[in-house]
Order: C-alpha cells, then sequence, then structure tokens
C-alpha cells in the first residue's frame, strides 16, 4: 500500500495540468470538478497512508519509498523519495484534507471571476508544492517543495495584480514583498543544508539523523540558527513576518490555505523535523522560543487594533505561528504539531468564515467598523465565526484550548517568563478575537448601507466551514491531556518529550487558561458590547484604558515596516541605485563605451593620411618597397 | 661575342629607375601609365637577361606573364582612364582625389 504514495503527488500534479491545458474548455464547474476532484483523491491516499502506516509495529512506522534516484554526484546524493512517518502523513492528511475542503469553497466564493482557471491551476501546484516539501525524506526535495510553495504564495498573493487600493498599495507589490522577504529565509535554509552536508556527509534526513553525532555543538548551533532564519521567513516569525499581513491581498480561499492553514506551517514542520539537530543545539532552540514568544505576543498587540478582518486574523496567524514555534523552541514538538493541525482547523475557519463576510457585503468591505449586527443578516455566517473565535480564543473544551495550554505547560517547565509572555498572549487572543465577533456580529449596524445589502453565502460556501467547524471543535480529542494519543503516534518521528509535566501542575495550568481565556472574552463583552454605564462595561473600559498609551504603536504595527524601509530597505535601494549609476553606468558601461571613443578618436585621426592624390599613395607604396628591399638586404 | 650579363642589368636598373621617377613626380594620367610600362619592361630585361645567363627558361616564361598582366593593366587602366575624361573632362591625377576620406 505505501509503494503507492506518490500518487498523492499525481493527483494534484494531473490537476493543475488538465486545467492548465484543457480548462479554458471547461466550464467553470469543470474546472472546479478537477481541481478539488484531485486535492480530495490525494485526500483518500493520504488516509490509506495513514491506515497502512497504523497498521504497521510502532516502532516501524518510517518508511521510505524511493522513486528514482534524482541527483547523484560523488558521494552527493539527493534521491526523489518519500518519507512515510507519523509527522508527514499527519502533515499531508492536513493539507490535503483542509486543501480540499478550501478547494470546494472557492469554486463557489471564485465564482464568475476572471481568471477562475489560473486560480485552480496555482491552487492545485500549491498542493503538489506543498506536499514536496512534507513528504521529501531529504533536505533537497524540500527546498524544491519550499521554494514551490513560496511561488504558488507570491503568484496567489498577486493574483489580482491589477488592483490598487489604499490598504495595500498595489497588490502585486504584495506578492513581491512576501517573495523577497522569503528569500532572505531561503538563504538560510540553503546555507545551513550546505553546513549539514559538509558536516554530516548527506542531505537525507534519516542519515543526518544518524550522524548528527558527528557535528560540534559550534555548527550544530549555526546550522539550527540558520534554520530559524528560514523558519521565519516562512513561517512569518520575528523579524520576518511583515510579508504576512500583506499576503491579504490575495483571494480569501488563499488567505486561509496559504497563508493560515498549510504553508506558514512549513517552518514549523522544519523544525520538528530537524530535531535531531535542535537537541543538540539548545541554545539556538532558546532562541526559537523566544522569537515565537516575542512574536505571538507582538502580532497579538497588533490584532488588536486592526479595523480590517481579515488583517486582524492574519496577524492572529503570526501570533498563533509564535506560539508553535515557542513550542518547538522548548521541545515540544508533538504539541506544537498538534497546535498546528487545530490552528489549520479553526484559522481556515475563520478565514472562510470572514470570505463570506466579504462575499455577502457590498464591495466586499471587511472593516469592521463599518459592519455591526451581521448576525441577523448572516447567521450561518456568524455562527460558524464564533466557534472559530472561540476556539482561537482556547475556550474549553474547543481545540484551541487543549493545543494552546500543551505547549504552555511545556514553556512553563522552561521558562516561567515565556510563559507569562505566552499567558498574556492568550489573553489577547481572547480579547481580540471577540472584538472582532462582536464589531462585526453583534451590537447596532453603524453603517445602513452596508447592512441593508448584506447576504448570506450559497450552501456551496457554508458546507464546507461546518466541516471545519466540526473539527474545530472536536479537534482537541486527537491529544488530550494525560491521553495523549497524538504526542504517542509522533513519537516516531519526533522522539519522546523529555518532560512529563505532574497531574496536578497539567490541572493547575489547564483551570489557569481556562480563566484567562474567559477573561479575555469577558472583557471584549464588556469593553464592545456593554455601556460604559454598566458595572462591567465600566469594569472594562477601566482596565482596557490602562493600555491605552499603547494603541497608537500597536496601531502603526510597532513602526516595524518604517524601520525596515529606514534601515534597511533604503539603504539597499541607495546602494543599487548607486550601483546602477556609478558603478554599472559608470565603471561598466564607460568601459565599453571608452573602447569605442578610442577607436573613433584613433581612426579620425588616422584618416587624414588618406588625402585622395595618386602621388601620395604611389610615394608611400615606393617607399614601403623601398624599406621592404633594404630590410632583405641589410636586414636579410 | 655576347655582351655581359652585368650592361642589361644597369640598363634595366636605369630604365627602371626612369619610369619610378616618373610615376613619382608626373600629373598626367597617361605618362604615368607609360612609366609603369617602363617600370615593368625594365623588369622584363632583367628576367630575359639572366634567363640568358643561366640557360633557364622560367625566366623567359614569367616574362610573358608579365605582358600578359600588364596589357589587362593598361586595359582596365585606361577604360577608368577614359570614365574620368567623360566625367571632368581632366587626366590630371591631382584632380583625381575622390579616393580621400
Amino acid at each position: 500500500m505505501l509503494d503507492l504514495a506518490w500518487l498523492i503527488l499525481v493527483f494534484p500534479a494531473l490537476g493543475a495540468l488538465i486545467n492548465l491545458f484543457i480548462g479554458d474548455r471547461l466550464k467553470e464547474r469543470g474546472i472546479q470538478v478537477v481541481a478539488s476532484g484531485a486535492v480530495l483523491l490525494s485526500f483518500v491516499v493520504s488516509l490509506r497512508l495513514f491506515f497502512g502506516l497504523s497498521g504497521l509495529d510502532e516502532h516501524h512506522r518510517t518508511v521510505t519509498v524511493h522513486l528514482w534516484d534524482w541527483i547523484t554526484i560523488g558521494s552527493f546524493r539527493a534521491p526523489a523519495a518519500l518519507l512515510i512517518d507519523p509527522l508527514s502523513v499527519t502533515m499531508a492528511l492536513i493539507v490535503t484534507g483542509v486543501g480540499a475542503l478550501i478547494h470546494i469553497y472557492a469554486g463557489g466564493y471564485m465564482h464568475g471571476e476572471r481568471n477562475y482557471q489560473r486560480f485552480f491551476v496555482y491552487l492545485n501546484f500549491f498542493i503538489l508544492a506543498m506536499l514536496v516539501l512534507i513528504l521529501s525524506n531529504n533536505f533537497v526535495g524540500m527546498f524544491v517543495g519550499w521554494e514551490g510553495v513560496g511561488l504558488a504564495s507570491y503568484l496567489l498573493i498577486g493574483f489580482y495584480f491589477d488592483r490598487h487600493d489604499e490598504s495595500y498599495g498595489h497588490y502585486a507589490d504584495a506578492g513581491k514583498k512576501a517573495f523577497l522577504v522569503n528569500r532572505i529565509g531561503d538563504f538560510g535554509m540553503m546555507l545551513a543544508v550546505f553546513l549539514i552536508w559538509t558536516g554530516v556527509g548527506s542531505v537525507v534526513f534519516e542519515e543526518v539523523s544518524q550522524g548528527s553525532g558527528a557535528l560540534a555543538t559550534g555548527t550544530a548551533t549555526a546550522i539550527c540558527l540558520l534554520l530559524l532564519l528560514a523558519a521565519t521567513g516562512k513561517s512569518a516569525q520575528l523579524p520576518l513576518f511583515v510579508w504576512l499581513p500583506d499576503a491579504m491581498a490575495g483571494p480569501t480561499p488563499v488567505s486561509a490555505l496559504i497563508h493560515a492553514a498549510t504553508m506558514v506551517t512549513a517552518g514549523i514542520y522544519m523544525v520538528a523535523r530537524t530535531h535531531f539537530l535542535w537537541e543538540l543545539a539548545p541554545m539556538a532552540g532558546s532562541l526559537a522560543a523566544w522569537v515565537g514568544g516575542l512574536t505571538a505576543l507582538l502580532a497579538a498587540t497588533i490584532a488588536l487594533t486592526q479595523v480590517d478582518l481579515k488583517k486582524i486574523l492574519a496577524y492572529s496567524t503570526i501570533s498563533q505561528l509564535g506560539y508553535m514555534m515557542l513550542g518547538v523552541g522548548v521541545g515540544a514538538y508533538a504539541f506544537a504539531i498538534f497546535h498546528l493541525v487545530t490552528h489549520a482547523f479553526f484559522k481556515a475557519l475563520l478565514f472562510l468564515a470572514a470570505g463570506n463576510v466579504m462575499h455577502g457585503l457590498p464591495d466586499g468591505e471587511l472593516d469592521i467598523r463599518k459592519m455591526g449586527n451581521l448576525r441577523a443578516k448572516m447567521p450561518t455566517t456568524y455562527l460558524l465565526f464564533v466557534i472559530g473565535a472561540l476556539a482561537l480564543a482556547g475556550f474549553p473544551p474547543l481545540s484551541g484550548f487543549f493545543s494552546k495550554d500543551g505547549i504552555l505547560l511545556h514553556v512553563a517547565n522552561h521558562n516561567i517568563l515565556l510563559y507569562l509572555v505566552g499567558l498574556f498572549t492568550a489573553l489577547l487572543t481572547a480579547f481580540y478575537s471577540f472584538r472582532a465577533v462582536f464589531m462585526a456580529f453583534c451590537g447596532e449596524a453603524r453603517d445602513q448601507h452596508v447592512h441593508e445589502h448584506a447576504h448570506e453565502s450559497p450552501a456551496v460556501m457554508t458546507r464546507p466551514l461546518w466541516v471545519l467547524a466540526i473539527l474545530a471543535v472536536v479537534g482537541g480529542a486527537l491529544n488530550l491531556p494525560l491521553v495523549l494519543t497524538m504526542e504517542h503516534y509522533l513519537e516516531a518521528a519526533v522522539g519522546k518529550p523529555a518532560f512529563h509535566p505532574s497531574v496536578p501542575m497539567e490541572l493547575v495550568l489547564l483551570a489557569v487558561s481556562a480563566v484567562v481565556a474567559l477573561a479575555g472574552v469577558g472583557l471584549a463583552y464588556g469593553r464592545y458590547l456593554k455601556s460604559t454605564d454598566s458595572v462591567a462595561g465600566k469594569l472594562a473600559a477601566g482596565i482596557t484604558g490602562l493600555v491605552r498609551p499603547m494603541e497608537p504603536i500597536a496601531r502603526n504595527r510597532w513602526y516595524v515596516d518604517e524601520i525596515y524601509a529606514a534601515w534597511i530597505v533604503g539603504p539597499l535601494l541607495g546602494l543599487s541605485n548607486w550601483f546602477t549609476q556609478v558603478v554599472d553606468q559608470g565603471v561598466v558601461d564607460g568601459a565599453v563605451n571608452l573602447v569605442g571613443q578610442a577607436n573613433l578618436y584613433l581612426g579620425g585621426a588616422l584618416r587624414k593620411v588618406h588625402n585622395g592624390l595618386v602621388p601620395t599613395y604611389a610615394l608611400s607604396l615606393f617607399c614601403g618597397v623601398v624599406a621592404l628591399l633594404l630590410w632583405f638586404v641589410i636586414g636579410g | 661575342m655576347m655582351l655581359e650579363t652585368s650592361y642589361y642589368l644597369v640598363l634595366a636598373a636605369l630604365i627602371f629607375t626612369v619610369g619610378a621617377t616618373g610615376v613619382l613626380l608626373r600629373r598626367n594620367a597617361l605618362i604615368i601609365f607609360m612609366c609603369i610600362e617602363m617600370m615593368l619592361n625594365s623588369v622584363n630585361l632583367t628576367l630575359i637577361a639572366l634567363a640568358r645567363q643561366w640557360g633557364d627558361l622560367e625566366g623567359q616564361i614569367f616574362v610573358f606573364m608579365i605582358m600578359a598582366v600588364a596589357a589587362a593593366e593598361v586595359a582596365v587602366g585606361l577604360a577608368i582612364l577614359i570614365a574620368n575624361v567623360r566625367h571632368r573632362k581632366s587626366i590630371n591625377i591631382d584632380e583625381i582625389n575622390l579616393l580621400k576620406w
């Protein structure tokens, strides 16, 4: 059964090719059936792989399916081979499962759009690249997928490349920004792979894992730091997170699939996949944890102040990815992957629900200040969004509660300061998710025009969301505290965790998390739904008033973009301009022009010799002959 | 009695010098042509004189070649000259100066 694993890649590839070459002859329906069908078939294959793997003995759940020898140069070997183990199968299930639901949704969402065909070609290509990323058994294959998803992301962010508005500028620039920022991370990845190759002599995960003992701690730390750089690019962490908010310029299904559920988790996956290296470099792990924790906090504060529904979700994604990075940083790989899974469910749900809002409002309105009381007009979407927000806020017993708490539990053991950062972020998370809910769906309609034209979305755009909603509610069952189904399942791939919390500690922290989530939701309720005269309203206004001075900073995204523009982009542009104008036009072009000018000048001087008078020519001929004769007679 | 070869060579050198001087100094194109013929024929004379001295026919064969080439050269040269006369009413080579920069 596992030998047929390659089929999982064939289906999306075929889907993309069919739509690419004969998509213009298929109607919208045909394109959608081909694209969604391809991903659904991949999902079926993933399921078969999952069951095939579960049928194996617990200690032999790592299977390599060798397809062909891809690159063999001397002792360098990068095979085209698939690594089937619990980690990759989990990821494949998420990518194809959530991917299939989003493909179905997108069929309705993109209805009537120009370039319908192109959209689905890109989307299938993305699934293919993502599967290559997670299934490759070596760094080089993973890098191919890594770049492939980057390309798909670029193409899809810039899908509306001809649009231009105030919140994103030119949409094509958003794609360019994502691509360029990711390049920085990609270089980290490449350098890390080079170091691994020189240090261990292999790029195949299993061989690197076995040979990693040969690495000096310094080398291992350098490798992990470079991998961390790569992860911060792809998974939108400090300092490279700036591309993700702009990536919301893409169509909403893309935001849900690529920029929330799957691609951005590639960095987390990569760290979990290379956990054997991180165990050699505890310093790099701590740094990753701090990067994750601070990103989570920073992004959450920004999310508090955004008024664009999709941007709130984008910053929330960065924040949640920060939790995952925090998890892998402290070695809680299984919990990070668990959070990745539940996050894929509820964040895809939230994004698609936001897509429904956008779809149902005139001009694709996303400003929550203009919404209010949408509950009356789109009850289904409201319900779905609330479920997603509850899961995101970590409301017990929804999925986000268990996964986030699992990470915090391990962090508490590792570093109490980071735990407090994580806990405070959880409070902010609950607050901003319900700020969005209350401002958009409850209270009073603030813009009558928007409210009157609001309408519920068609069934094709709500049914897939129900599947996600159910998963977001019950997803926690995958890895209940103390039972830890998923952690045991993933042991074969990421090893046993070094830390086992005691039961009382676990229960106390669970209770603390639950209280924090409730407090956040309650605070949002008091702040946005109660008038400031009531007790709850006064309390909430008092508490939020404490942090009011920070508001302009957070609303301006901590000026990160501005700092980058002033300190990095500006100088780089200046340098590039200097190179174009001085080095390229002056030195390089100057050298070429100099040769031309010198020849022209010499020719101009020499042509005077040709005066057109025959006696002159005859005389020079004569002199030449005489000179030759003298040469022969005297010299010879 | 046979004349010594050196006499022929001296005569040929004289004729050649007269021809070369004429080519360099005269302005009349026809005269220049004639001077060129003198130079060529002085060379012919040299070749024949040496061929006789060494009893070798190669020199004489060369002379035939040179006469044929000279005939062709004169034909072409005169044709150019006639064309120029029709065009400019002149055979003064100082006025034939189109071949300049």
